[in-house]
């Protein structure tokens, strides 16, 4: 039976601009226009455009939007601030009573009860269901999918501020911060967030205001970069993509993720996490280079136990990188590795995060 | 390479390889991957060279290409024995993007069954399979 893919407002932009399109947790995105080295030098060196449309958001509002969203999300969402020029932002996982994790997602604030969480497309569904099963208990919050009412655009590199300042109504928020702006005329939520260790901004914005600004943008000097590119990028800066470094199967402290754990908040599963942070963890996160050739993938098993949970060929540093859970023993920096990719015994090494850091 | 183009001097296996039969000695092919098949993997990353000496048999892999998000395997077109691999490839595997029949070249073949090569595709023919 054929399955309908959604198409995210940009898709006729994305046609228009050579991209190939592949099945993406059931949209049909853009996964690279010219060629995924030039997209992912362009963030590095210049500014790069995203359509990542196929995130979901879901709006918490009312009294209780900060209680319920502190018993959902792992840190303490009483920290994200709110002043008369936006509020804050905040990354967080969702856990299962267990310490499974459910999702990992950017929470922003944009009124003193009213909360922006976005999620992973392959997880939306779920997340939502998860979300209201919870405010049951929270009848002064109320949670709204909001997925069908943004587009989402991720600016990223060291020229995207400057790129998207020149279509804003005003400076744009900090890093760290979301505010409300008008870009190219419309309203949006401009974020100071992203998903590939450059500066740069992501904005929220009506669908149909996508293309006039995605055209602004791309006018000014921003490549369209497609969702290969997106992966060789976070990978190399160590950020988690759901599904692949984070499954319902390893906890937050596994994944190297307690930083964003406030177990104090008592929200779902921190008990589970306290144990593992207290206990110590069997297995760790690492980040690793290959010492040779060859690009270890997912799912590669690690002599004497762990197996890689993402792996490319870094265009950055021009070797195999990845991310694998180990033994905890076997974690520390400079440990070596053999990894099974597919027959072939390659040796790694294991390195300090972030993989690719920016020269001086 | 920028156009698809499939030259009329190569034959073609339905996995997306060709095989060139040297002119002087029709016992000697050399073996790449179409131009369809470096378009759909995207840039070609690594090339993990397979050993001179290896036995090789038509229609089995006998190579991985990888590209950024991808790996795949490479069908052998025709039998033999590897007499030569494309040692370019090791630092400069995007050849097989830039130049699929020339410098993108992956293995010469000391053919075992040159017979086999009557099942193998002429340009025509395995342009049509494309759509």
């Amino acid at each position: 039976m054929p399955r309908t893919l959604r198409r995210t407002a940009l898709y006729d932009a994305h046609l228009a601009a050579g991209a190939k399109m592949v099945d993406f947790a059931g949209w049909e995105m853009p996964v690279q226009y010219e060629g995924v080295g030039a997209e992912h030098r362009a963030v590095r060196d210049g500014c790069g455009v995203f359509d990542v449309s196929h995130m979901g958001e879901i709006e918490t509002s009312g009294p209780q939007a900060l209680a319920l969203l502190q018993r959902l999300l792992s840190n303490d969402v009483a920290r994200i601030a709110l002043d008369l020029d936006g509020g804050g932002a905040q990354y967080s996982v969702l856990c299962r009573e267990d310490g499974g994790v459910l999702d990992d997602l950017f929470t922003y604030r944009i009124e003193a009860d009213r909360y922006l969480t976005v999620t992973n497309a392959a997880n939306h569904e779920r997340d939502l269901e998860w979300f209201l099963a919870h405010a049951a208990d929270f009848p002064e919050a109320e949670v709204r999918d909001r997925i069908d009412e943004y587009a989402m655009l991720a600016v990223q590199g060291p020229r995207a501020r400057g790129i998207v300042q020149a279509v804003s109504d005003a400076p744009l928020p900090a890093r760290m911060r979301a505010a409300g702006r008008r870009l190219a005329g419309a309203q949006a939520l401009v974020c100071g967030t992203g998903y590939t260790g450059e500066d740069g901004v992501e904005i929220l914005c009506a669908p149909e205001h996508a293309g006039v600004l995605w055209e602004e943008l791309v006018r000014r000097g921003a490549a369209p970069a497609g969702l290969a590119a997106r992966d060789t990028l976070r990978m190399e800066v160590c950020f988690h993509l759901y599904g692949n470094d984070l499954t319902l199967e390893r906890g937050p402290i596994e994944a190297g993720l307690g930083w964003c754990c406030k177990e104090q908040t008592g929200f779902v599963g921190a008990d589970a996490v306290s144990a593992v942070r207290e206990a110590g963890p069997a297995e760790k996160l690492v980040a690793f280079e290959i010492d040779g050739p060859g690009i270890a993938r997912q799912g590669n098993p690690i002599a004497g136990g762990g197996e890689v949970s993402s792996g490319t060929m870094s265009p950055s540093l021009g070797v195999g990188i990845g991310m694998a859970y180990v033994p905890a023993e076997r974690a520390a920096v400079g440990s070596a590795l053999e990894i099974d990719v597919r027959g072939k015994m390659r040796r790694a090494v294991v390195k300090q995060k972030p993989l690719y850091r920016k020269g001086p | 390479m920028a156009d698809a183009s499939y030259p009329d001097d190569l034959l073609y296996h339905a996995e997306h390889d060709w095989a060139r039969i040297d002119p002087e000695d029709p016992s000697l092919a050399t073996l790449g991957i179409t131009w369809y098949a470096q378009d759909s993997l995207g840039e070609v990353v690594f090339f993990d060279l397979p050993d001179v000496g290896a036995q090789i048999k038509k229609d089995e892999p006998y190579a991985e290409v990888e590209s950024v998000k991808a790996v795949s395997d490479v069908i052998a077109p025709l039998s033999g024995e590897i007499v030569e691999v494309n040692g370019a490839l090791a630092d400069g595997p995007q050849a097989i993007n830039e130049d699929p029949y020339g410098d993108g070249w992956l293995v010469k073949v000391r053919l075992a069954e040159p017979g086999e090569r009557e099942a193998l595709m002429d340009a025509g023919a395995y342009a049509a399979t494309l759509g």
